[in-house]
């Protein structure tokens, strides 16, 4: 079943010079599925993501020939109904996951006011609630987490703190932002067992935004590689390996490999037509 | 270079040196200030009333001190009038555009110390905590504990009536609450790590306060101090009229009203005009506060 | 001659206890690599070590230097450098690329600074035309580059590196590395890298630590942990999940 479908997205900076084409028409459908975004940096796999849920900051804009959502057309919708569908069904953890979070709130605070604004429970309940969730995403002493402020926090303990806050609503999709870039392999493995687990029973969509191609070809069921504002090419997770297009092989050989030492790594060489190249989907 | 060139120069978006850079900024900044309407006709009222202050001579019609007794309380465009003239039969226009250098003179001396006594304060003791914190905020806390006009009444008692020192004491009573919010302020942005990243560059407390801190505390504080104009502009009023302000014949706007007060149900104008002076400028300094927190500000809201 | 010596360092924030005990040294021109936990104390040592995080006991001898409390001279700052973990918090909202790299480059005492600023770009390949941007409008892995290029602005002998690729992407990372190895082979720097990817610190560093609830569990070569030779569980643990 088909959960979204993105349909000729573009996300334009005007900038007074010309106007800077961070994504530049891109098409796909999402299904009960994991789907990675993989690609380089400053590539538009934020920009893409944020799209979707009209979170492009001023002077930016979004224009799409559909980004439809249970037959619901997002860009139709009006300020008021999106932010009851980025509120309720449609999650994203951010990038910055610090910055997400108020400086001057405690965390336990900020995660039951979440929880509070979604279900109907007694505070003391709320609490338990919260701090399950946060043992969930394996974080030792979640009552200190509680009670600390988020400058008190290590980079990974903030990543998985949001990805708490996300789980809280109970969402149809979820978009996450390099939700795991400061975790290490172990703790990264729990929390990717619970996004697998809401995508399996609950049938949640997953958008996983990522660098990481030996995550993302393990993890995720189907994978778009993004160059430039554009989709250059798009497989199932398991062929990426065997992919073709000289990027993506590019960012293949450009991985530090244990059982392979060397001094330099190899470096991408980037071609002017890999801009201009047509999307070529197979999906 | 030619209209076109200067104009690509000026909004490039990749300058070649510090000094485009610098340039565009300015103007991009200038560019969106006079986007938005409200801001502009904020502007607009502004510069109309420097230059209102500084043609005073030359624009009003008649001397603001010439009392005509016969002609006194006279209504709304009554003979070369065009505002009527006051109780002691002076001409209203003239009296409110001589006044608007009296304003003026108030709004300058008000931005000069207040906001920036709290923000020295406030920042200082946000940043370097510790004794220099409790110290510095208790001195707030006696000054924010006495009814501002009680502590400014003190200050002029000692300092002896007239605009100046009611300025000076409205001004001296004024800085507490900018103090308190840049301490609240610097409290969340020292523990950043952009502060450590300048403290490991061997930045010391004076460059990371001045150029690290007031840059992101300057643009609520300017958006408080717009918005509290009109307050300062009745305080010094108010002062007038308890005879510790400006003296009498000075075409103070606040003296005005209150001098007007005493025929307003039978002479509306007298009061009402100087009231309506007062309300437009403190409009327009809301406007352009609203304005300039969007320039200072070149992240449109949110992070990331 | 060792350029790091680190003995029995304790550091709390208030009564967390953060890190304890722990002890390694890094010889002039090599590298360290950190591993471990999310929340393992990582960056705290690092903290420690530049005087961020102000409770610490223990001793902390950077070039023969013995480092006391928080206070850290200027000439310390010249000597060492740290790339902080998160990109998006570490530059000033309200400062350009270009304001960023020009201050740190007059703090550390250097001239020519308009050259500097371009060269120090063009090192971390950042195009020119992002030079008179603001944080905002860079994506997370510029503004990355943007943060090890300030650190490198001094010229320093001792580079802390908080995950310093961790927010980039492959491609970046593979320069930005190669950038560090060429930098170590011409000035003989000095490197204590974090980092949660095991790859990576085999590939820039000769020793590496592992860590977990605040101390060091394991030390090894490099070789070492390419040959599988891993003891402690938590190790394996991660080598398991790395391959
Ligand atoms: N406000 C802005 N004005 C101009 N350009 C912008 C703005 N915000 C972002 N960009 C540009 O848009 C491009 C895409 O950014 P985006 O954040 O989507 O990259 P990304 O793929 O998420 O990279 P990363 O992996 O480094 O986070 C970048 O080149 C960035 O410089
Ligand atoms: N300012 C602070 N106040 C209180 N506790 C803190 C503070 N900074 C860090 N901590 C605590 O110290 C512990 C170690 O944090 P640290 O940032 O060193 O972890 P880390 O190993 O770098 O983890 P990560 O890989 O997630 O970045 C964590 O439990 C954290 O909550
Ligand atoms: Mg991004
Ligand atoms: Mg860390």
């Amino acid at each position: 079943m088909t959960l979204l479908t993105v349909n000729d997205l573009w996300v334009r900076f005007p900038t007074r010079q010309g106007v800077f084409d961070a994504v530049r028409g891109i098409s796909f459908e999402l299904g009960q599925e994991r789907l990675g975004i993989v690609g380089e940096s400053g590539s538009g796999k934020s920009m893409t993501g944020r799209s979707i849920l009209q979170l492009i900051r001023k002077p930016g804009v979004v224009q799409a020939a559909e980004i439809s959502f249970q037959g619901r057309n997002l860009m139709e919708l009006s300020e008021r109904d999106m932010r009851s569908v980025r509120g309720n069904e449609i999650s994203m953890v951010m990038q910055d996951p610090k910055f997400s979070l108020n400086p001057v709130m405690t965390i336990g605070a900020q995660l039951m006011e979440a929880y509070l604004q979604h279900n109907r429970d007694s505070r003391q309940n709320a609490r338990n609630k919260c701090i399950e969730m946060l043992e969930a995403v394996s974080l030792r002493d979640p009552e200190r987490v509680m009670d600390a402020y988020p400058h008190e926090m290590s980079g990974g303990m903030g990543q998985r703190i949001m990805i708490a806050m996300m789980l809280i609503p109970d969402p149809k999709i979820l978009i996450a932002d390099e939700p795991t870039s400061a975790l290490d392999v172990s703790v990264q493995r729990q929390v990717l067992s619970i996004m697998d687990r809401l995508v399996r029973d609950r049938g949640m969509g997953l958008i996983f935004i990522s660098h990481d191609l030996n995550l993302v070809a393990e993890f995720c069921d189907r994978v778009l590689i993004m160059y430039a504002g554009r989709i250059v090419e798009s497989c199932p997770a398991s062929k990426l390996r065997e992919a073709k297009h000289p990027y993506t092989r590019g960012l293949l050989n450009a991985l530090p490999r244990l059982d392979n030492p060397r001094t330099h790594l190899e470096v991408l060489q980037r071609q002017d037509d890999w801009t201009h190249a047509a999307l070529e989907e197979t999906q | 270079m030619s209209e076109q060139t200067l104009k690509q120069w000026l909004l490039s978006d990749a300058p070649t040196s510090r000094m485009q850079a610098r340039v565009a900024g300015l103007y991009q900044g200038w560019l969106r200030l006079t986007s938005n309407w409200m801001t502009l006709t904020g502007l607009i009222i502004l510069t109309a009333l420097v230059l209102v202050a500084v043609c005073a001579p030359l624009l009003a019609p008649h001397d603001p001190f010439e009392q005509d007794l016969l002609n006194r309380l006279k209504p709304i465009g009554y003979d070369d009038h065009y505002l009527g003239t006051d109780s002691l039969g002076r001409d209203i226009l003239s009296r409110l555009i001589y006044g608007s250098r009296i304003t003026l003179y108030i709004v300058a001396l008000v931005t000069l110390i207040a906001p920036v006594v709290g923000l020295l304060v406030g920042t200082v003791a946000g940043y370097l905590g510790g004794w220099t914190d409790q110290i510095l905020m208790r001195t707030t806390d006696v000054f924010l504990a006495f009814p501002r006009l009680v502590l400014a009444l003190a200050f002029v008692a000692a300092l002896g009536p007239g605009i100046e020192n009611a300025v000076l004491a409205i001004s001296l009573t004024a800085w507490p609450p900018y103090a308190r919010m840049a301490r609240a302020e610097t409290l969340t942005i020292r523990s950043s790590d952009f502060i450590a990243a300048i403290r490991l560059q061997g930045a010391g407390p004076l460059r990371i306060i001045t150029r690290h801190i007031w840059p992101l505390c300057i643009s609520s504080l300017i958006v408080r101090v717009t918005l509290d104009m009109a307050g300062i502009i009745l305080a010094a009023a108010g002062l007038g009229f308890l005879g510790l302000g400006a003296q009498p014949p000075s075409p103070e706007w606040g003296a005005m009203i209150s001098e007007g007060r005493r025929f307003i149900l039978d002479h509306w104008w007298v009061a009402t005009i100087p009231g309506l002076a007062i309300f437009t400028v403190s409009l327009a300094f809301n406007l352009l506060g609203d304005g300039l927190r969007d320039v200072l500000d070149p992240k449109d809201g949110g992070h990331g | 001659m060792t350029a790091i010596n680190v003995q029995n360092l304790d550091v709390w924030f208030g009564s967390v206890s953060a890190v304890r005990s722990v002890s390694f040294s890094v010889a002039q021109g090599q590298s360290v690599g950190l591993v471990g936990e999310s929340g393992s104390g990582k960056s705290t040592i690092l903290r420690a070590m530049t005087g961020l995080a102000p409770d610490w006991s223990g001793t902390i001898q950077i070039l023969g230097q013995n480092l006391t409390g928080s206070t850290r001279t200027r000439g310390f700052f010249k000597k060492v450098q740290m790339v902080f973990q998160d990109p998006y918090a570490s530059l000033h909202p309200r400062h350009s690329v270009d304001q960023v790299l020009a201050e740190a480059l007059h703090l550390q005492g250097m001239d020519a600074i308009n050259k500097r600023t371009e060269k120090l770009l063009n090192d971390v390949g950042l195009d020119p035309r992002f030079r008179f941007r603001y944080p905002h409008q860079l994506s997370g892995g510029q503004r990355q580059r943007v943060a090890i290029a300030r650190a490198l602005a001094g010229e320093p002998e001792v580079l802390l590196l908080d995950e310093p690729t961790s927010a980039l992407d492959v491609s970046v990372q593979a320069e930005i590395l190669n950038l560090l190895t060429d930098l170590r082979a011409a000035r003989g720097l000095t490197y204590i890298m974090v980092s949660h990817d095991l790859p990576v610190v085999a590939h820039m560093c000769d020793t590496l630590a592992v860590m977990q609830n605040g101390s060091i569990v394991e030390m090894m070569t490099a070789q070492a942990l390419r040959a599988h030779k891993a003891v402690e569980p938590y190790t394996r643990e991660l080598l398991a999940a790395s391959t």
